[in-house]
């Protein structure tokens, strides 16, 4: 009888043992980019640069190097705070190095591998150069790409690490942005109470539920799922900026782009107000009330806008209010921020 | 008396040698001789010296230049016939830069023959331009002479042609300077449309000298570059109302101005 009790409890041990050691061995393991499966095929070159844990890594690090400022103060993630979904949370404007004050709210570094442009004004369109906007802008990091590589190079590190992630101890710039981009697609928003919803593994409460449809109905054409921006660019009736800021114009000199930005994700609205190319409304409610009742013509103001008897906005009542907001909150996506993946 | 002698039949043997040099060896792609193209910059009929030297436009305005250098590259070379040669793009990638001698000229490898055309880009080519970073080496390189920058990040492109200076007839700028600033760029737009400052230069060498490139000496295509132009061209250019030109649409008028620079002077053969 005690033998049996023995055994019995030995073989427990060992079985509960042999889980946790699987368990572990799956946390070890490096899923590499995996394609949520209600996402669309993904717009990023992985054939000219595939995700390997080495450089994913390298990336990482490359993401929170200081280094990679003028005076070693500044590193992407001083900006692109995880916690508030990679972005500068409670800044209007981000500042940077010595304190420098930008012109536009730091946008999140999410769901990148499915955009093909970057930045507000969308001047970038390969993420590969990205880096490269933040590392030289005066306001930003005031480095110059040169000094980068110099101070990578002279590292005790780095050269290791560019070893491991490329084969060889070189440090290029090619390997450098290549790296940081290997980081960046990884940054992936799916794991939202939405996206569970989505993917059959939970359902929307009735509230959510008339929320989505309201959702649907009124905000989805700019907004398009399931990254909730259809990338383009739009003049949402907000209005001029106090620095004139022309956003996408500056890039195409079409007068037709005066004043368009491109249409931002809904997604991780809890952690990364505030909100707008300029950091204009700290609330979700701010943004809602311009939208319902704030809203007057602007140069370019988005066709969608036009009530079509002179007035512009999109009508919500306060009970739609309530249901919208239910829905938004489906989109915060708490393991995004708390992902130790991505963490410094 | 006899040196003069001597002077007077070694002439004459000595350009028949050279004639005799000057036969044309068969057109080979796979076998490459030397070709250098040197831009040799000057505003009107004097050289250019940096800072230095103050020169006046046709506006009337005194100016001098602290900084010059523009992108050249796809260089063609073309014989009388018409038969082309197209320099493989990736060796076809020049930083001129004014003030450092290495950077004063293009070497690139053709085929044996006697080339009386020139074409080159002045710029840097849309395909280029939106290529893999992998691809972006050498003068492309966003990490190279980033201290003079030639590539713009936050609108992803390179900058063609970079001339700075002084001119009192500029604006006191932030730094308290009287600086202007002509940074010349845009290869067209990547998904929209926008301006396009991309130039081909062609540059006829029949009347100042076709280059007679052969595998044992380095032909050297002289051209003189008149920087002068780019305020003096088809269009006059006034730095009191154009102090600053960058990604704007004057741009075009500063490129279309400079596109008249290069003419050819001679050839070294």
């Amino acid at each position: 009888m005690r033998k049996v009790k023995v055994i019995l409890l030995l073989v427990g041990v060992l079985v509960l043992a042999s889980c946790k050691k699987e368990i572990i061995d799956k946390v070890a393991e490096f899923a590499g980019f995996q394609k949520p499966s209600n996402f669309p095929v993904p717009a990023y070159h992985f054939d000219t640069n595939p995700v390997t844990k080495e450089g994913f890594e390298l990336g990482k690090k490359l993401f929170y190097e200081p280094r990679l400022s003028r005076n070693n103060t500044i590193s992407c993630g001083s900006c692109h705070i995880q916690a508030s979904a990679f972005t500068h949370h409670g800044h209007d404007v981000s500042h940077g190095i010595d304190d420098r004050l930008g012109k536009r709210n730091a946008p999140p570094i999410m769901n990148l591998a499915w955009h093909t442009s970057f930045n507000h004004d969308g001047g970038v369109f390969d993420l590969d150069m990205q880096p490269i906007v933040p590392i030289t802008t005066f306001e930003e990091m005031d480095e110059t790409l040169e000094n980068v590589l110099q101070k990578l190079k002279a590292h005790p590190e780095y050269p290791k690490l560019f070893a491991k992630a490329f084969g060889s101890e070189t440090i290029t710039s090619a390997r450098v942005l290549k790296a940081l981009s290997q980081f960046m697609v990884l940054c992936i928003s799916a794991q939202s109470r939405y996206d569970s919803v989505m993917r059959n593994e939970a359902s929307f409460t009735a509230e959510e539920m008339q929320g989505y449809e309201l959702f649907k109905q009124k905000c989805a054409s700019c907004h398009r799922e399931p990254l909730f921006s259809d990338l383009s660019f739009r003049n949402n009736g907000i209005g001029v900026s106090f620095n004139g800021d022309a956003g996408r114009y500056e890039i195409t000199l079409n007068e037709s782009d005066k004043y368009k930005f491109k249409v931002p994700s809904l997604r991780n609205l809890k952690y990364s107000a505030p909100y707008m190319h300029d950091g204009r409304f700290y609330t979700l409610d701010a943004v809602l009330d311009k939208y319902s009742t704030g809203m007057q013509y602007v140069q370019n103001i988005d066709p969608a806008l036009d009530k079509g008897n002179g007035s512009y906005g999109i009508a919500i009542s306060s009970e739609e209010r309530v249901y919208l907001k239910a829905f938004l909150n489906t989109l915060n996506d708490e393991h995004f921020v708390k992902n130790k993946l991505l963490s410094e | 008396m006899r040196k003069f002698l001597i002077a007077a039949i070694a002439g004459p043997m000595f350009f028949a040698s050279c004639k005799k040099e000057g036969k044309e060896p068969e057109f080979n792609q796979d076998d490459l001789a030397p070709l250098s193209i040197e831009f040799d910059n000057i505003v009107g009929g004097t050289n250019l010296y940096l800072n230095s030297t103050t020169y006046t436009n046709a506006a009337g305005e005194d100016y001098s230049i602290s900084l010059l250098q523009y992108y050249v590259s796809n260089i063609k070379v073309y014989k009388a016939d018409g038969t082309e040669y197209v320099v493989p793009q990736d060796s076809s990638y020049f930083l001129i830069k004014e003030g450092d001698v290495a950077s004063g000229s293009a070497l690139v490898h053709v085929p044996e023959g006697d080339y009386s055309r020139l074409v080159f880009t002045l710029g840097v080519d849309s395909l280029r331009s939106t290529m893999d970073v992998d691809r972006r080496t050498g003068v492309l390189d966003p990490a190279s002479g980033m201290d003079e920058g030639m590539y713009w990040g936050w609108n992803s492109g390179y900058i063609f042609f970079k001339m700075e200076g002084l001119s009192a007839a500029a604006p006191v700028d932030g730094s308290g300077q009287h600086k202007f600033r002509y940074h010349i760029g845009g290869f067209g737009g990547y998904s929209a449309p926008t301006i396009n400052n991309i130039k081909e230069i062609s540059i006829d060498l029949s009347q100042a000298g076709v280059a007679k490139v052969r595998k044992e000496r380095k032909s050297n295509i002289h051209l003189m570059v008149d920087i002068a132009k780019v305020m003096n061209g088809p269009t006059t250019l006034s730095i009191a109302a154009n102090p600053t030109v960058m990604f704007s649409e004057f741009s075009a008028t500063i490129a279309a101005n400079y596109a008249t620079m290069f003419s050819h002077d001679h050839t070294e053969n």
